[in-house]
């Protein structure tokens, strides 16, 4: 059934404007923009209105209809009732062009600030299967048509000009969380969210979540999981009591290999196999690595005597092989470093010395393989 | 196509360089004030409810059942039966026994997701309601002090499960009789359970136990445990609002039973 609506139509530039009144016929089924369109067609043939797919997939009518930011296509006249007067004016959080279009390349320049998905550089196609649990979560950010409603309603930006340098929003923020949460995307996404788009500037009023067209949970599965992701990474105490503890523990992890890459490579100029020119940039390398993460200066000093006795420097090596002594309490750690010790005496010509350390090192480890050097039968390394 | 000059300087709101020229603060034509004001009333009233017991230190204790709003009871001057936990705090503490509590719950409401969109909304109108507009000049929303301290939700969210313990334990203690015998049962006992049982709800479907759960995941399919009690929480998390008011009212209300037989204006009846 067919009635006569009132319509109020915003009409101007950006220079000056008023609110139109019109009678437009309506007829059973249509949608705000059909009587837009008929409008057009009978009495306002030069108002300006942007739509395209006319199905709620293209993003392109986005008004605001009786101050709710929605789209011309997908509000029915029968939301209406018959006496109400509807007013439809252009999205109020962006500069107008004319009529009811608005100039959205503030939301173009935010989407070229957003870094692109970055995959790890070594991956190859066909490396990595996907998952449809690990996508779930994406997905529902990848309905997003850009409408740009949920930027349009976004207070932070609506009601303060000042701050759109500052601040992506939520269509942003639902792209950075899909980016984040992918499983391959390899760029830190969480200090940036918060220090260079402006996260902490959400407050969560779920205003984008009400408008959004296409039924996106923005606020509860992408803005704030992005915040509580921030919270992990800067605020949380015991996950960054738990990160700490898993550093530490990593870092120990390496050491340990690197230090033991360094000695077994050190045990074979020792045993005779190798020279150790040959195996030097290793050993160095491998020193580098471990002091990189070692705690202090003197949990390597074993490693290091034997490093530098190998490179012939015998006061460095005596030094090390003592600070060995003095810090480690490991018994196999003293003998080794009496080993190095009797070495270095060995090589001074101090046989009184050398055999005090022989037998000092014997004392802690009966076994140590590295005596062989002084006779008796210990197996090599 | 008209260029917008951005050069000059910028009004706040929507009367901005460039934007359609409307004067009027919003085009809305719904009561769209009706919720900020209800929140505003009902967030008001326990305010003053809860502020009003905590300084009252009485009738807060009526064996076998302690009111949330003084459990755990720690202090020198707690009632007879009511420090389960020991009291804790010496005597040179003469105030009421839940103010040493109270920040705990109180913080974890004040900072959770769901709250503050209700008294941004209703308290600080920023904004009262979508697509009209907020009153303030000038907006930095929770970048800087004081509501960057927002982000202490997670550290509340902790506090807020010890506290759920201690409020379980508190229910289970409410199978007592008056005079501490085990196996009995009254109308006080299932006022606790309820009670304990919107506030697990409540925590369990916080934003915050979403992200611990499995929020923070990159790889599910790596995790398949911690996926699904992640979907859980999920599930739970869609009726967070409804928990949030359903525990609030939970909480004012077990305490006003518990004063209602403190004060003997009531009695429980008791099943068993």
């Amino acid at each position: 059934m067919g009635y006569t609506a009132k319509f109020r139509v915003w009409r101007g530039t950006d220079e000056d404007g008023a609110l139109n009144d019109y009678d437009v016929d309506v007829n059973e089924g249509e949608v705000v923009l059909d009587v837009i369109h008929r409008l057009q067609a009978t009495q306002a043939p030069d108002l300006a209105v942007r739509w395209n797919c006319k199905a709620g997939k293209c993003g392109s009518c986005s008004a605001e209809i009786n101050g709710r930011p929605r789209l011309l296509c997908m509000t029915r006249m029968n939301t209406f009732d018959q006496s109400e007067t509807v007013t439809v004016t252009p999205l109020r959080a962006f500069p107008v062009i004319r009529d009811l279009v608005t100039n959205v390349s503030f939301n173009y320049q935010k989407a070229r600030e957003v870094p692109s998905f970055t995959p790890p550089p070594d991956l190859k196609a066909g490396d990595y299967r996907m998952q449809q649990i690990d996508v779930e979560r994406s997905q529902e950010f990848r309905k997003c048509i850009e409408c740009f409603l949920c930027q349009d309603t976004c207070h932070v930006i609506r009601d303060h000009e000042e701050n759109k340098p500052v601040f992506a929003g939520p269509r942003f923020f639902i792209r950075i969380a899909e980016l984040d949460m992918h499983p391959l995307d390899t760029l830190e996404r969480k200090h940036s969210a918060q220090e260079d788009y402006g996260l902490g500037y959400c407050n969560i009023t779920k205003c984008c979540t009400e408008v959004c067209p296409e039924g996106i949970h923005i606020t509860d599965n992408a803005i704030i999981p992005m915040k509580e992701r921030v919270v992990d990474a800067k605020y949380d105490p015991a996950f960054g009591l738990f990160r700490v503890l898993r550093a530490r523990s990593k870092s120990t992890k390496t050491m340990n290999e690197q230090a033991d890459r360094a000695w077994s490579l050190l045990c074979s100029v020792e045993a005779g196999d190798v020279d150790y020119a040959s195996v030097r940039s290793d050993v160095e390398d491998a020193m580098r690595q471990a002091k990189g993460v070692a705690s202090t200066g003197t949990v390597l000093a074993s490693l290091e005597a034997l490093d530098h006795f190998e490179a012939g420097r015998l006061d460095e090596a005596a030094a090390e092989a003592q600070a060995s002594l003095s810090w480690h309490r490991s018994a196999q750690e003293r003998s080794d470093a009496w080993v190095t010790l009797a070495r270095v005496y060995d090589a001074q010509e101090r046989p009184t010395a050398t055999v005090e350390a022989i037998e000092n090192a014997r004392r802690h480890w009966p076994d140590n393989p590295r005596l062989r050097h002084f006779g008796g039968d210990e197996r090599r390394p | 196509m008209t260029q917008t000059d951005h050069s000059g300087p910028l009004a706040a709101g929507t009367g901005a360089p460039g934007r359609a020229h409307i004067t009027l603060r919003t085009l809305r034509t719904d009561r769209w004030w009706v919720q900020p004001a209800i929140t505003a009333g009902v967030l008001f009233s326990f305010v003053i409810y809860a502020t009003w017991r905590a300084f009252e230190n009485a009738y807060y204790y009526a064996t076998p059942y302690l009111s949330p709003f003084y459990s755990p009871c720690v202090a020198e001057n707690c009632a007879p039966g009511s420090d389960d936990l020991g009291r804790l705090v010496g005597d040179w503490y003469p105030l009421s026994p839940a103010l040493l509590i109270l920040v705990f719950p109180l913080g974890f409401r004040m900072t959770c997701y769901y709250y503050r969109k209700a008294y941004y909304r209703s308290f600080w109108l920023s904004p009262p309601a979508c697509a009209v507009a907020e009153p303030h000049r000038t907006y930095t929303g929770e970048t800087r002090a004081p509501l960057i301290l927002q982000n202490s939700h997670r550290w509340f969210f902790y506090a807020g499960l010890v506290f759920n313990v201690i409020l379980t334990w508190d229910a289970l203690l409410g199978f007592r009789n008056s005079d501490g015998d085990w196996g009995h049962m009254g109308l006080g006992t299932v006022v606790l359970l309820t009670n304990a049982t919107l506030l697990w709800l409540y925590s369990l479907s916080c934003h915050s136990c979403r992200n611990t759960f499995g929020g923070r995941l990159k790889h599910f399919s790596k995790h398949p445990i911690r996926y699904r009690t992640w979907t859980f929480v999920s599930r739970l998390n869609t009726r967070h609002p409804l928990f949030a008011w359903l525990s609030l009212f939970g909480v004012a209300l077990t305490d006003f039973y518990i004063r209602l037989l403190a004060t003997g204006t009531i009695s429980d009846p008791t099943f068993f």
